[in-house]
């Protein structure tokens, strides 16, 4: 951990009853024994990361299951290089669709990283601007999914319960686990928006610009997980 | 603790853009990289030894500095990172069972 030397003993100025942060094993240590609230960070960005880690939780059951049910199939699996291929100029481009959804999602991120830090710094139009962006960045995420569910629902026949190339349980998880991510993406989205109107209209100027980072750490969130998809479901 | 006295808040900490725009980078190479795994069709334990370290790099990039767990204190970072480990376990229950699911179903169903 790249964690500044502190003081272990609190200097004169600093007043009774506050707490100086220690570093390493030991500063952990002591905020969890100090009789006190063991995270020195905000309540929101605390709950906030309770949260994902409740969400980890979820997404991975649903990856699980997925890798059970794929290991357990005598059917064979769909290839999913080829369902999931782009048709360019007449060549089939496996897997392209889920590359530029990719790439989109990782640049919504680093925007969405760059959002906070201009936060941190007070700029407030630019934050807003870059968490503008990122929001559009998620809805061409969102816009490309509902065109890769179109395409397998309505060209390949892919259900739920059942499809013609392959296993049926290829159905379930793959709706099952990209429903679930995108609905996660949708929320970002709104969330992003309604954070940049708000802090557009000065409403953070009291409290600051806290609520920026937590936003962050969801929406870095939903990359995240996308990571886990792209490796487990359709490079597997 | 937001009542720190005259400590620097470790939250409110700042990182040059610059490192932003290499992770970024970084995080394009590796998705590039994991692509090219399918591209050029390896198979085998080669294939999901490659997938598997590209997801991990990736994660740790994504986790470390854009979510800033690299500067949280680790009363935090061991809250967060420790408890998710329990789904190893569940994942050692589901292999087990999805083999010996698989070989029934070979026994009673082919």
């Amino acid at each position: 951990m790249a964690t500044p030397a502190t003081p272990t003993t609190p200097s004169p100025h600093v007043p009774p009853g506050t707490v100086v942060p220690v570093a390493g094993w030991s500063g952990m240590v002591k905020d969890w024994s100090s009789d006190r609230e063991a995270f020195a960070v905000p309540w929101s960005k605390a709950m906030m990361w309770i949260f994902l880690v409740s969400d980890t939780f979820v997404f991975s059951c649903f990856l699980i299951g997925y890798m059970t049910v794929r290991t357990a199939t005598v059917v064979p699996w769909p290839n999913a290089s080829l369902v999931f291929s782009l048709n360019i100029g007449g060549a089939e481009v496996p897997l392209l669709l889920i590359a530029l959804m990719t790439f989109v999602l990782i640049s919504s991120s680093g925007t969405m990283a760059m959002a906070v830090h201009c936060a941190n710094r007070g700029d407030r139009v630019n934050a807003a601007t870059l968490m503008f962006v990122t929001a559009v960045m998620g809805e061409i995420f969102v816009g490309m999914q509902a065109f890769e569910w179109s395409k397998l629902i309505l060209h390949e026949g892919i259900r739920p319960w059942g499809n013609p190339i392959g296993a049926p349980q290829f159905g379930s998880s793959f709706f099952m686990i990209t429903g679930f991510h995108g609905l996660h993406v949708t929320a970002g989205v709104i969330t992003l928006l309604t954070v940049a109107i708000r802090m557009m209209r000065g409403r953070y100027e009291g409290s600051g610009y806290r609520i920026v980072e937590v936003v962050g750490l969801y929406w870095h969130f939903v990359d995240l997980v996308w990571v886990f998809i792209f490796a487990l479901f359709y490079l597997w | 603790m937001e009542s720190s006295g005259t400590q620097p808040s470790r939250h409110q900490q700042d990182h040059p853009i610059s490192l932003y725009l290499k992770i970024w980078g970084l995080l394009f190479v590796l998705s590039t990289m994991s692509y090219m795994v399918d591209y050029f069709h390896f198979h085998g334990y080669l294939r999901w030894s490659l997938i598997l370290l590209f997801m991990l790099l990736k994660a740790g990039l994504i986790i470390a500095v854009f979510m800033h767990m690299a500067w949280e204190r680790l009363a935090l970072v061991y809250a967060i990172l420790v408890p998710p480990l329990c789904l190893l376990v569940l994942m050692g229950l589901m292999v087990t069972e999805a083999d010996y699911t698989q070989a029934t179903r070979l026994l009673f169903f082919r």
